[in-house]
């Protein structure tokens, strides 16, 4: 699994359709270890920038991550 | 290439109409320019329509020959142009290039939204479709949250504090109570601002610009035939377009805009002018973030400083440099396809001095800049009396 640092994040409070059962949720961009960047859902704990993030699973395409 | 001139524009108000449809906004945008320019519709002989997303939120495609001919303009090009919320900005840029280039003389831009037919989530869900919807907005994003994402980042890059955002907030809602077309006229102070409803942290409900309805038109000509119709034209001095990664998780650095940069940078040097000669703009803040970030783009400050040059009141009406005299998306409504041809509406009527009371004491350079997305797209124009 892909592990690497966020890069920036925010928690979403007014959701799309599709989402709106889910909020509030976190979302970042994390620089991955390797190089690149990948937008993906935080799981757990809340995240800042600069924490180091594991991801945990993969779900419909979409990378979910944990603070390591 | 020819000098080309702005010789008439129109404009709805912008706000929830629910008894008005798409086209009937966008022809009365567009009769109101015809009238202005003194151009009757069978002298149009290019038309240019700038529309963000009419098949998802009112089920019509087709759109460009759907309002043409609903404006009496019959048989000549009819084109749709789709780049975000840069839609009408970019359909400007390329009227103005078949005007330039001498393909046509009379051409016509309307630039048309109809949003308030659909609840808020379904309007964050097309809306979202201006991301990248194979990987960021899949994870949930929404335009709001894709420019907290870029906040938060600006904020731990430069500095840049909540209060600074709040003071873009309570600028542009202190124009917009003086524009009586605008979506919103309320006067907000700066504990209201901070305190609003949260929808993407750090950015709460006066980040955001608004859901509206609305549309925008203007009418083009060669420099060299303006005054056969107006006598108040308005010279284009300069026009860029540009175009970046829609992603913003490709891109290395989220608090800078490369297709502002790179737009600017070409607008600046067609016009033969340089970030200081301009005395006004109407900039792209479809959050508050958008307008400061937009200001370091375009070099009216140093980067970083956006935040503290509004914050300490240098973009007010009376400042040193007005921003969004006109209230700006966040005050004035942001229809998003009709945002573009509204900035130049906005610019037209500073520069031929019928702003009313929000007219600024300097105008006779000014700056329009457009975004698509979250940067994706952006198109600069810089107008001056002729």
């Amino acid at each position: 699994m892909r592990s690497g640092a966020v890069y920036t994040e925010t928690v979403i409070y007014s959701a799309p359709e599709a989402f709106v059962n889910d909020v509030p949720y976190q979302t970042a961009i994390v620089t991955l270890e390797g190089g690149g960047k990948v937008t993906g859902r935080i799981v757990g704990d809340r995240v800042q920038i600069d924490d180091r993030v594991v991801e945990v699973e993969e779900r419909d395409g979409v990378p979910f991550f944990r603070k390591a | 290439m020819r000098d080309v001139a702005v010789i008439g524009v129109g404009k709805t108000a912008f706000g929830v109409f629910p008894d008005r449809d798409l086209r009937s906004l966008a022809v009365e945008a567009g009769e109101k320019a015809l009238k202005n320019a003194h151009v009757a519709p069978g002298q149009i002989e290019s038309f240019y329509l700038g529309n963000f997303a009419g098949p998802s939120f009112v089920g019509q495609n087709h759109l460009a020959p759907y309002v043409s001919t609903a404006l009496g303009i019959q048989g000549v090009p009819a084109t749709r142009i789709e780049a975000a919320c840069a839609s009408s900005g970019s359909a400007f840029y390329h009227a103005w290039s078949e005007v330039a280039s001498g393909v046509n003389d009379i051409v016509m831009v309307v630039g048309v939204e109809k949003m308030t037919s659909q609840p808020t989530a379904k309007v964050s869900e097309i809306l979202a479709e201006a991301g990248d919807c194979s990987g960021e907005m899949r994870a949930g994003n929404t335009f709001a949250s894709l420019f907290a994402m870029i906040a938060r980042r600006h904020m731990h890059d430069f500095g840049t504090k909540k209060e600074h955002l709040a003071s873009v907030a309570v600028k542009n809602h202190a124009n917009g109570a003086l524009n009586p077309d605008a979506h919103m006229r309320k006067v907000i102070t700066l504990e209201q601002a901070m305190k609003g409803k949260p929808i993407a942290d750090p950015l709460n409900i006066y980040d955001c610009s608004l859901i509206s309805d609305g549309a925008a038109a203007v009418i083009l000509a060669p420099l060299e035939r303006a005054r056969e119709f107006s006598d108040k034209p308005v010279r284009i001095l300069g026009i860029a377009q540009a175009s970046d990664w829609v992603a913003l998780d490709q891109k290395d650095d989220i608090t800078t805009f490369p297709a502002v940069r790179r737009a600017g940078e070409k607008a600046y040097k067609m016009a033969g002018v340089t970030a200081s000669d301009i005395q006004f703009a109407e900039l792209h803040d479809c959050f508050t973030i958008a307008e400061i970030i937009a200001m370091e783009d375009l070099g009216f400050v140093p980067r970083g400083k956006g935040g503290p040059y509004v914050f300490d009141g240098h973009t007010t009406r009376a400042g040193e440099r007005p921003v969004n005299a006109s209230g700006g998306l966040k005050a004035k409504g942001h229809p998003v396809g009709a945002t573009g041809v509204a900035q130049i509406f906005d610019l037209v009527q500073q520069i031929r001095c019928e702003a009313g009371d929000r007219q600024v004491p300097k105008h006779s350079v000014g700056l329009a800049e457009n975004l698509g997305g979250s940067g994706g797209t952006c198109v600069v124009t810089i107008l001056g009396a002729a």
